[in-house]
């Protein structure tokens, strides 16, 4: 690309102009996973957005990976799509090299190498890995986009993450609460849903369709919801 | 300010905090966020009048601050206005103006015209070069029938069969553009309207929730809030009622009202 | 923020009062009574908090004088919206919340942005800092037709859950619930950091 450029135009004084191209967009958006005693929720809406337009109704942004983890990818679209197809690859390589699975730890902490390589143009991506570890147990771990990561029992990010993480502390992890009650996967998944209805009605990047992976000991199993498409 | 300083309210705006907030803007205090009505609004024209229609959503950034804002304005029993850009500057503008043709109106006698209206708020955007940033639509039919202009914020005016306006303007415009037709029927009017109001709400983030419609013919008005409802929220998956007690209360206290029951009353003979 | 209950309305407010991260006090009182049916939260810029409600009691005082009665909270909404819009253009950094009870018993609950827009909502409003969490946790907490008890936790659910997530809010909260016969006050046990 040309970086200056003549500016060509009826006035008089020659100025030249710069070129600039900004790399990363946010196509909004809103993921979420829960980790329960032997089971785990990742779940994400599909909008894809730009602006104050909608791209796509139907852009999924939670993939399931081939060790039977699932990753939420939130942020830049295409920097997801393409962080997950390396992920996939290096998958791959993993089985040929060790005949077996990679274990979701060991995914995890491959992760957030890969996002540290790209330390100065790093991966425009908000990630929460869910899956369950060695002794089936569920694990979550979120990121940043350059790899700083932490296991957590719940996170959401993305568009409206400031809206759903409090109530998920308050539902999930039952903060300011005596009482806590136990925590089943029919419970996490309509406190799920019903997070991403309310977000839906405040949050104007959230919405069209949720789309749920259940992990559990038995495998994954994907269920879709519609959201409010306003 | 001493207490025996106080007048009374002389009217228009006051600058009086305008030197302290641009030193603490240069200071990097940063001001909280103005409620917008990125919004989609639109009139058009059919046989015996005229219909406005709105969407309902207010948004503050990427929150919606409300789900069911009234953005159709009154102006006068035969005028109304949908507003979009400041909700505070719409809201304001659109209450000075229908007091002034009120005003205008006990003066004259007359009813109000469409074009008295459309010069006053004209005139006042322009006063202000842009910095009451409100767009509006105004509508209304008088002795010359019906009419209907867009106002943009700095003034600049238009008188069109058919208008849209705010973020959603343009995918509201490509129905009208497809389907308006010279002397529709009413139905028809309000069944383009209504579409192109849930152009705006489904493919405009900005506007949202329900779409009002306002018909005005010589006779009168119907105001319709909440024409259609699209987007009712679904039944949550389960109540999340909480026992009393559950939380921990530091302190607590209960203060009943003091009822002030007539007493005798003062001798005023 | 504040929330509509069944013949009751709740306000809620945390206690911290900072200057960017350096908390100065831990029982700044934000909520501040017009009348026994009538309270309004003031989140913002302190001097103005104070500056705002030194000018309401003023104003309120004046029309109880005029008028031989209290200020009904919907009549009391439009003077806080025409008082903030007056400073259009030189505003006071302050998004009020008011809450009451109408004469008619009729649960009442508004916000305004900076420039005196009303938002008239038929749940909850919120307003302030931690206002995208409070959006949050009401919208999954609140259901219609809470009794004053059930309100009082709702409120305090919501509130406490959400100012933990936000760094200029927090140290403590206070809860107003005023119904048809009285106001209960609670302050809540939360974390302090």
């Amino acid at each position: 690309m040309q970086m200056y450029e003549e500016q060509k135009s009826s006035c008089p004084v020659k100025v030249p102009v710069e070129c600039r191209f900004s790399p990363y967009t946010d196509n909004g958006g809103t993921t979420l996973a829960i980790a329960g005693d032997d089971f785990c929720v990742i779940a994400g809406d599909t909008r894809q957005s730009e602006g104050y337009s909608i791209n796509s109704r139907y852009a999924p942004k939670v993939y399931q990976l081939s060790n039977g983890s699932v990753l939420a990818t939130g942020g830049m679209y295409a920097d997801g799509v393409t962080l997950v197809k390396m992920i996939e690859q290096r998958l791959e390589w993993y089985r040929h090299a060790h005949d077996k699975q990679m274990s979701s730890g060991a995914l995890a902490q491959m992760l957030s190498t890969i996002l540290y390589h790209k330390r100065m143009f790093p991966y425009y991506v908000w990630n929460t890995l869910g899956g369950l570890d060695e002794d089936g147990k569920g694990a979550v771990y979120s990121y940043d986009p350059v790899g700083s990561y932490e296991k957590q029992k719940w996170n959401c990010s993305g568009s409206a993450g400031h809206l759903i993480q409090p109530f998920l502390d308050n539902q999930i992890g039952f903060t300011h609460q005596k009482e806590k009650a136990p925590l089943t996967l029919e419970r996490v998944v309509q406190v799920t849903k019903d997070a991403f209805t309310s977000a839906t009605e405040r949050d104007i990047y959230t919405g069209d369709n949720l789309e749920m992976f259940l992990v559990t000991q038995n495998g994954i199993e994907k269920t879709r919801v519609e959201l409010k498409k306003d | 300010m001493p207490i025996n300083e106080v007048k009374p309210a002389t009217g228009g705006f006051s600058f009086d905090n305008y030197a302290r907030n641009t030193m603490l803007n240069d200071k990097g205090f940063k001001a909280p966020g103005v409620i917008k009505t990125g919004t989609t609004i639109c009139g058009c024209l059919w046989k015996g009048g005229l219909v406005l229609g709105a969407d309902t959503r207010a948004t503050e950034g990427p929150i919606v601050a409300d789900k069911n804002c009234e953005k159709i304005h009154y102006l006068a029993p035969n005028m109304y206005c949908c507003g979009a850009g400041t909700a505070a500057d719409c809201d304001a503008t659109t209450g000075l103006i229908s007091s002034k043709l009120e005003l205008h109106r006990l003066h004259t006698g007359r009813q109000s015209r469409v074009v008295t209206a459309m010069t006053m708020l004209e005139q006042m955007l322009f006063k202000y070069q842009g910095h009451i940033g409100c767009a509006l639509v105004l509508g209304g039919v008088d002795i010359n029938g019906p009419q209907l202009y867009t106002i943009a914020p700095h003034g600049s005016t238009d008188k069109l069969p058919y208008v849209t306006m705010g973020s959603g303007s343009l995918a509201a415009m490509a129905i009208f553009e497809s389907r308006w037709k010279k002397d529709m029927e009413l139905e028809d009017a309000m069944e383009l309207v209504k579409d192109a109001i849930s152009a705006g709400i489904f493919n405009d983030l900005g506007s949202g929730s329900n779409v009002d419609l306002c018909v005005i013919t010589k006779d009168g008005v119907d105001y319709r809030r909440g024409y259609d409802r699209p987007n009712e929220r679904v039944q949550k998956e389960r109540s999340y009622k909480l026992k009393p007690g559950a939380s921990t209360v530091l302190t607590s206290s209960f203060r009943k009202y003091v009822e002030v029951l007539d007493g005798d009353a003062m001798d005023t003979s | 923020m504040a929330m509509k209950g069944k013949n009751c309305v709740a306000i809620a407010a945390d206690r911290r009062f900072g200057v960017q991260l350096m908390t100065l006090s831990t029982d700044f009182q934000k909520i501040f009574e017009i009348n026994p049916r009538t309270y309004i939260g003031l989140p913002g810029l302190a001097t103005d908090v104070q500056t705002l409600s030194e000018l309401f009691r003023f104003k309120t005082n004046l029309y109880k004088l005029r008028e031989e009665r209290d200020i009904s909270p919907k009549t009391f909404s439009h003077m806080v919206s025409s008082t903030l819009y007056e400073k259009r253009f030189g505003n006071y950094f302050c998004e009020p919340v008011i809450a009451g009870i109408e004469k008619d018993g009729s649960p009442y609950i508004c916000s305004m942005d900076l420039l005196g827009c009303i938002n008239h909502a038929k749940d909850f409003v919120v307003s302030g800092t931690a206002s995208s969490q409070m959006y949050g946790t009401a919208e999954g907490l609140w259901e219609p037709e809470l009794e004053p008890e059930e309100l009082f936790e709702t409120i305090a659910q919501a509130m406490m859950s959400a100012v933990d997530r936000d760094a200029s809010s927090g140290w403590g909260v206070i809860v107003h619930v005023i119904t048809q016969d009285g106001v209960m006050t609670k302050t809540l046990k939360a974390r302090m950091d």
